[in-house]
């Protein structure tokens, strides 16, 4: 009986590795039927198929709707967005979850979307599922964003706000000063502007003292900041 | 018996005062003025008008103790539990570098009077008492005078 079923297993092994032997002889086998103009066509209609696929499921996971479709997201950081300078303001200009949290262009945008799998997993974990953990690694992950920030030079703030559009004249007399200070001492927006989307965790001007510290220290150099 | 006492007393002291020609009618009186003013209940609210915050010029306190205004917005700060973005400047020893006047350091003293190095946390809430500056209008016309002339 035992024996009967190792043999049977042994032969769907078989049947299966036959297959796959089968796939591969077909596809390394010139065709002897089809004309190259067919196989350049299916060729073609495919690659749109999948790589518009695939920019399509890029774009359905970079929208806010998307974002909020877990709870822990929709609960914690969408709903204190909302109001936020980012949110609401007198021009009526908005910025969406992937505007700052997704790189725009290609290569990093990939990166972040790798990344972004371990977002998944702890989703599935149910790390987040409640105000309380959400509120308990608050610290670590605002800690996490100003640090990407920061190596990043705030790449997706100044997707929006770049220096060299940023009429100083017309600011206020504070923001004048300290933006002309920022831009002779290499400092970055993440390195002041904290909290101008999400509530800021308990402790935050002590970690951002130490942080600013800390990296500095690291990259001695501002232009390579 | 004795309830009839009552009542024949109190209608004679209405007699009275009617008789004197003091009235207790509320008609003859001012008319009660709410702040939503003489508009009728279904009627629409006018809505109170929006002052725009006056930066770069400091509001005069109008009595010593009157705690400062403020010559910026801070409608966006988080000032709770965990944070209070105000102390990012106007915090000892963080003022000096960010040129921003320090809080009164009738702050850093508790209740108990100890002396700290933190702002108290019964003065935590900036915007308990320190408000942006608006050149706002009083909602209700009154009598008060600033205590220095101007």
């Amino acid at each position: 009986m035992e024996q009967a079923e190792t043999v049977a297993a042994g032969r769907r092994a078989m049947t299966l590795r036959g297959l796959l032997v089968r796939i591969w002889r077909v596809l390394a086998r010139p065709s002897g039927q089809l004309s190259l103009g067919l196989l350049l066509l299916v060729g073609f209609l495919a690659g749109i198929l999948f790589w518009g696929g695939f920019n399509w499921g890029m774009e359905a996971t970079s929208n806010e709707t998307f974002c909020r479709g877990c709870h822990e997201m929709d609960q914690n950081a969408y709903r204190e967005f909302r109001t936020s300078a980012h949110d609401q303001n007198r021009s009526g200009v908005r910025a969406t979850c992937p505007d700052c949290h997704v790189p725009h262009d290609w290569s990093h945008k990939i990166m972040r979307k790798i990344q972004a799998s371990g977002e998944v997993f702890h989703h599935l974990l149910g790390d987040l599922d409640s105000a309380g953990k959400f509120e308990a690694r608050r610290p670590e992950m605002a800690e996490r964003v100003w640090a990407t920030m920061k190596a990043t030079d705030s790449r997706e703030c100044r997707n929006c706000h770049n220096f060299d559009s940023m009429d100083l004249s017309r600011q206020n007399e504070r923001a004048r000063a300290d933006h002309s200070r920022a831009e002779t001492e290499g400092l970055t927006c993440i390195d002041c502007h904290k909290g101008i989307a999400h509530r800021l965790p308990v402790g935050t001007l002590d970690a951002e003292r130490q942080l600013n510290e800390t990296w500095n220290a690291a990259h001695p150099n501002p232009s390579s900041r | 018996m004795v309830n009839r006492t009552i009542l024949a007393s109190l209608l004679a002291i209405g007699a009275i005062v009617m008789a004197s020609g003091v009235t207790i009618s509320p008609a003859a009186a001012d008319p009660l003025q709410s702040l939503r003013g003489q508009a009728a209940v279904d009627d629409p609210d006018p809505s109170t008008p929006i002052y725009p915050v006056r930066e770069g010029t400091r509001f005069d306190r109008s009595y010593l103790q009157q705690p400062p205004m403020v010559p910026h917005r801070v409608d966006k700060y988080e000032v709770d539990l965990k944070v209070n973005q105000c102390l990012r400047c106007h915090d000892w020893p963080r003022n000096a570098q960010e040129n921003a006047p320090l809080v009164s350091v009738s702050h850093y003293t508790d209740r108990t009077g100890t002396k700290l190095d933190k702002v108290a946390g019964e003065r935590w809430f900036c915007t308990q008492c320190h408000v942006s500056q608006v050149d706002a209008r009083p909602l209700v016309t009154n009598k008060f005078q600033p205590a220095i002339e101007k």
